[in-house]
């Protein structure tokens, strides 16, 4: 680890202040930027910690729609969150990542094994920040990359409560991040279908699916795998065993959600 | 009525009082005051020419103390191979010079390219940022077939080849083999991989050199399973320090598995330069270091040929197995696929003839050596697997097969020129046919078959040669060592205990049972009696734990040595009751005159050892303490039949293993709770061989498999609850406990019955699957099932 200057401010405006020099780099929860840091990977300036920051934390339902601080930790949005994500968020790593890492840090990075993109591409979610709003729909830009703009913050993140929901996470078997992860939610108005783990792109719908559901919500509906064009392919699994994976999840989802 | 004390007791483990309330003391724990700091800059390429590296931008860095290239080691001995393998035309092996520093090419991701020592870690990994490397990369040779082909990139410029030997054995079996495969009813064969691993012990290496201007001496704290081998090694061959001023220390270690068995470039490297910058030396191993710098195991590229008359038979066997080194020959790598494989693949059966024939292979990747098994792991899984196949082929049950097959008449002399000295292998199978409940397996087949998963049953044997090693025998086969082990026991004054032994412990819980053995043989309580191991200012010269080999062989040292402390204090014993020797008997603490009822205490003989008021001092000395060196006459053969259940999801090709039953002969057993603990850890390791763990690099050499995030170690959750069962037993007829060990028969005896299972289960649904290479991952498997 190399030295950096270290700031905890305790309000928004103090942070987006703190991080105008040059390198310097937000602190949600440090779950991937300390070991990065560790193995002097990355040399920020100063980092700016952001969880002394009150209005970024808590997890609230109210009409319909689940907020969640920037700041909140896997471990409160597995116990305040509606029930599909407060499995998802209770399965990330161990209990010592769940008390440390933050949704919204995790947002941030957008791993392309991570599994909150996938539940926000489908859970219609709205990614709020110091300067605006951000449709999850136009959030994720591929592995690693994010709407965000310099020095711009994850102050919340709000989706709507869907009327069923399931993730299904096929684990990779050294690091347990998602080989592959499906989140299903079916809303009034139709049924979105989130995928993590398995493309280059990183965390992306399947529109594919979505229609096929949106007309009849059952197991037996799901399509055949998508192509394996465009996905992964590593030690722990080929493409076409990652597209196929996508359509088991899929379905096995679905049938989660009875 | 089990017994609570003594030999065949489960007393708890003394030692974890101390390793499960954090005090521990291991290296890293150790500071020397004044230590300096060493940060090796590692060789991010796999392949290449040192054209030049330029320190001076780094030796003006803050808080440097000394930079070393491999300039600095031209002149001290190469990081030694402690094995000469002979090869099928009668020559001695390649040996390439293992430099403590790389000197003029890199060979491998992960060498030591140079090193820092600085006031602080920091500090040195800072300066080492400001080398400046000059390289010329040069193409990497991974694949062990292309790194043997015509034309390939040679390693070593000092060999003719890549090729480290070609070894067959027998070879003179060579004709006879290949005429029993001409004439055979049925000849199965099968291609196979036994993968490269990782040993990730829960601690890393550590080494602090330290070094006395004023006496000259020299002393290694490190992380070694056999403290006297380094002493020899590092003393004798790489930086010629004579063993008087060498000491070497391996306090509290946290797990080897044989990868802290070898000299390592980082100990040597520590000790020189305590000496050149005189100030201790300290380097802690980080976990992305031990991926790269830990010498690996297995990574074996075999065929196997089986070969049966038309009873069934087995009348030949044959192999031929690509071996890897990595890139240069780590201190017992050469002997792994030769001698402690080849002679391993009788197995538990009658087979009249085989041939092994290994070709060692060096490649630019981390060196490859000895991991828990060694060897044995790779012939069991080649055998066992072939066996498998053939009862399929041949539509027998493979049980049936391997019964009909078992050597049954001890002693057996193999065609792989070992002589089994004693076993049961029915027995076993009997006892393993029970714990595991074949005759349940239909009705939970049907059960997982319900819940719309495929359930399947493996089965295998497996038999391993430990307590190495008779020295005679071994030096034949080109051992560069002798592999006795030693023990002093010590008794003190008031009757207390210490015995200094060769073995080290680090996980196997020899605090514990040594005692255990020493306390039954004279009748006092165990807390009268500890260990001391792990240091060579206060143990004798034993060749240290690895290989099953501590009871047998530094346990029957032990035995030996008390035998002669009993026999002084008979005689002292025999002049405090005016009594003649041979009429004194021990029992319970207690030296009785046979016939009389004139005793005298343990204690009190003792004391008069040290105290001689009234002592025979004409006929004997005063004291009471024997030292005992025992070289054993034959290996230890331990042997088993394991049993593993798994369900397989069809959709994703996930296995689980449902129930895993182990039945182990391990001869006579001291604390039957610690025999169940190695069992355990050595399954768990097993299971990981088979469903997680994978050791991967590119085709540049660079490993992709680098840290935990890609190389999947077995957690609790993938493991069940085992079953084992250690009733069958067959004491060894040579060694005086009558043990065999323990160590590594679960790593050796499950990867195949896992594989075994998952055949089965995926069969079971109509898959035309006759192998799947380790690990079965859930891709793989799901391969399998759609080619």
């Amino acid at each position: 680890m190399y030295n950096f200057d270290f700031e905890r401010p305790s309000t928004i405006a103090e942070a987006v202040a703190a991080l105008a020099g040059e390198d310097a780099q937000a602190l949600g929860g440090g779950q991937t930027l300390i070991p990065t840091l560790k193995q002097r990977l990355a040399a920020p300036s100063k980092l700016v910690s952001l969880a002394g920051i009150a209005e970024m934390k808590g997890v609230t339902i109210a009409d319909g729609v689940l907020t969640m601080g920037g700041g909140a930790t896997h471990a409160e949005v597995a116990a305040e969150a509606c029930p599909p994500l407060a499995a998802l968020a209770g399965n990330i790593g161990d209990p010592a990542v769940r008390n440390r890492g933050t949704i919204g840090g995790s947002l941030a990075n957008n791993d392309p094994a991570a599994d909150y993109p996938a539940a926000m591409l489908a859970l219609k979610s709205t990614i709020v920040t110091n300067a605006r709003e951000i449709s999850g729909d136009d959030f994720f830009r591929g592995m690693f990359e994010t709407a965000l703009e310099e020095r711009e913050i994850i102050t919340a993140v709000r989706c709507e409560v869907p009327q069923a929901a399931n993730y299904q996470k096929f684990e990779q078997p050294a690091s347990r991040f998602a080989l592959v992860g499906v989140f299903v939610a079916k809303y009034a108005d139709g049924v979105r279908v989130g995928v993590t783990g398995a493309a280059q792109e990183g965390a992306h719908r399947w529109g594919a699916a979505e229609a096929a559901l949106s007309a009849e919500f059952s197991p037996g509906a799901v399509p055949p795998a998508p192509a394996s064009e465009g996905l992964l392919s590593d030690l722990h699994g080929s493409a076409e065993y990652r597209a196929h994976l996508v359509a088991v999840l899929t379905r096995r989802a679905v049938a989660a959600c009875g | 009525m089990p017994k609570d004390h003594g030999i065949g007791a489960s007393p708890k483990r003394r030692e974890d009082v101390r390793f499960l309330t954090g005090n521990g003391n291991y290296t890293d724990d150790i500071n020397i005051h004044g230590q300096a700091y060493v940060h090796f800059l590692r060789s991010d390429v796999a392949h290449a020419t040192i054209n030049r590296i330029d320190t001076s931008a780094a030796e003006a860095m803050p808080g440097v103390v000394k930079i070393f290239t491999g300039d600095d080691f031209a002149e001290v001995g190469g990081v030694p191979c402690g094995w000469q393998v002979t090869d099928r035309f009668g020559e001695p092996m390649q040996e390439p010079r293992h430099p403590v520093i790389a000197h003029g090419k890199i060979k491998h991701v992960g060498e030591i390219v140079a090193a820092v020592v600085a006031d602080s870690l920091d500090q040195a990994r800072d300066a080492a940022e400001a080398i400046e490397l000059d390289l010329d990369e040069l193409p990497a040779v991974v694949d062990m077939k292309a790194a043997l082909a015509e034309g390939a990139t040679k390693i070593h410029d000092e060999l003719t080849s890549n090729l480290c030997y070609d070894w067959g054995f027998v070879e003179e079996n060579k004709e006879a083999v290949n005429k029993a495969f001409d004439e055979a009813a049925h000849v199965t064969s099968l291609e196979l991989v036994n993968q490269r691993l990782v040993a990730n012990p829960m601690e890393a290496r550590v080494a602090i050199g330290d070094y006395s201007r004023s006496s000259d001496e020299y002393t290694l704290h490190t992380t070694s399973q056999n403290p006297h081998v380094i002493r020899l090694l590092m003393g004798a061959f790489v930086l010629g320090i004579p063993e008087h001023k060498l000491r070497v220390v391996a306090p509290d270690v946290g797990g080897g598995f044989g990868t802290k068995i070898f000299h390592y470039a980082e100990e040597a490297f520590c000790t020189f330069a305590a000496k050149a910058c005189n100030r201790p030396v300290k380097w802690s191993s980080t976990r992305s270091e031990a991926f790269m710098s830990d010498a690996q195991g297995r990574d074996h590229v075999t065929k196997i040929e089986l070969a049966l008359d038309a009873e069934n038979n087995f009348t030949a066997i044959r192999t031929d197995t690509h071996a890897n080194m990595g890139a240069y020959l780590s201190t017992f790598a050469s002997s792994v696929p030769t001698w402690l494989h080849g002679t391993l693949m009788a197995g538990n059966y009658k087979t009249p003839l085989i041939y092994v024939n290994v070709k060692a292979v060096f490649t630019n990747t981390v060196p490859v050596d000895a991991y828990r098994g060694a060897g044995r792991p790779e012939a069991t899984f080649q055998l066992e697997r072939v066996i498998d196949k053939a009862a399929r082929e041949l539509g027998v049950d493979p049980i049936a097969l391997r019964r009909q097959n078992f050597i049954t008449e001890f002693p057996y002399a193999t065609p792989v020129a070992v002589e089994y000295d004693t076993g049961d292998y029915h027995g076993t199978m009997d006892k393993l046919e029970a714990l595991a409940d074949f005759g349940g397996f239909a009705a939970r087949r049907a059960e997982s078959e319900k819940a719309g998963k495929l359930r399947g049953l493996g089965v295998n044997c497996y038999i391993e040669a430990c307590g190495i090693a008779p020295s005679a025998l071994v030096g034949q086969l080109g051992a560069r060592a002798g592999l006795y082990d030693a023990a002093t026991v010590r008794v003190n004054a008031t009757g207390s205990i210490s015995v200094m032994v060769g073995a080290h412990s680090h996980g196997q819980g020899h605090e514990t049972t040594f005692p255990q053995v020493v306390a039954e043989m004279i009748g006092i309580d165990e807390s009268m009696v500890d260990i001391v191991h792990g240091d060579t200012g206060r143990i004798p010269f034993g060749m240290g734990t690895y290989g099953s080999r501590s009871i047998a062989v530094c346990g029957s040292a032990m035995v030996r040595a008390t035998e002669k402390v009993i026999a002084k204090a008979k005689k002292i014993a025999a002049h405090l009751m005016e009594a003649s020797d041979a009429d004194i008997e021990l029992k319970d603490g207690q030296f009785t005159v046979a016939g009389t009822d004139k005793s005298v205490a343990w204690g009190d003989v003792t004391l008069t050892a040290y105290v001689p008021h009234n002592y025979p001092l004409e006929d004997i000395e005063p004291g009471l303490e024997e030292t005992a060196f025992y070289d054993p006459a034959n290996f230890t053969y331990p042997a088993g039949a394991y049993a593993c259940e798994v369900e397989v999801d069809p959709e994703t090709g996930k296995v689980s293993i449902e129930r895993f039953s182990a039945a182990d002969d391990f001869g006579n057993i001291i604390n039957p709770m610690i025999v169940d603990g190695q069992v355990h850890g050595g399954i768990g390791q097993g299971i990981g061989q088979a469903l997680l763990e994978n050791c991967v690099y590119d085709g540049d050499g660079q490993l992709l498999s680098a840290s935990y995030m890609d190389y999947a170690m077995p957690r609790a959750d993938d493991v069940p609850f085992y079953a084992v069962d250690h009733s069958s037993q067959t004491p060894c007829t040579h060694n005086p406990l009558g043990v065999k060990g323990c160590g590594e028969a679960g790593a050796i005896g499950s990867p195949p019955a896992v594989v075994n299972a998952v055949i089965d289960a995926l069969r079971s649904a109509g898959h035309d699957v006759t192998h799947i290479d380790m690990p079965m991952s859930p891709a793989r498997v799901w391969a399998a099932m759609n080619p």
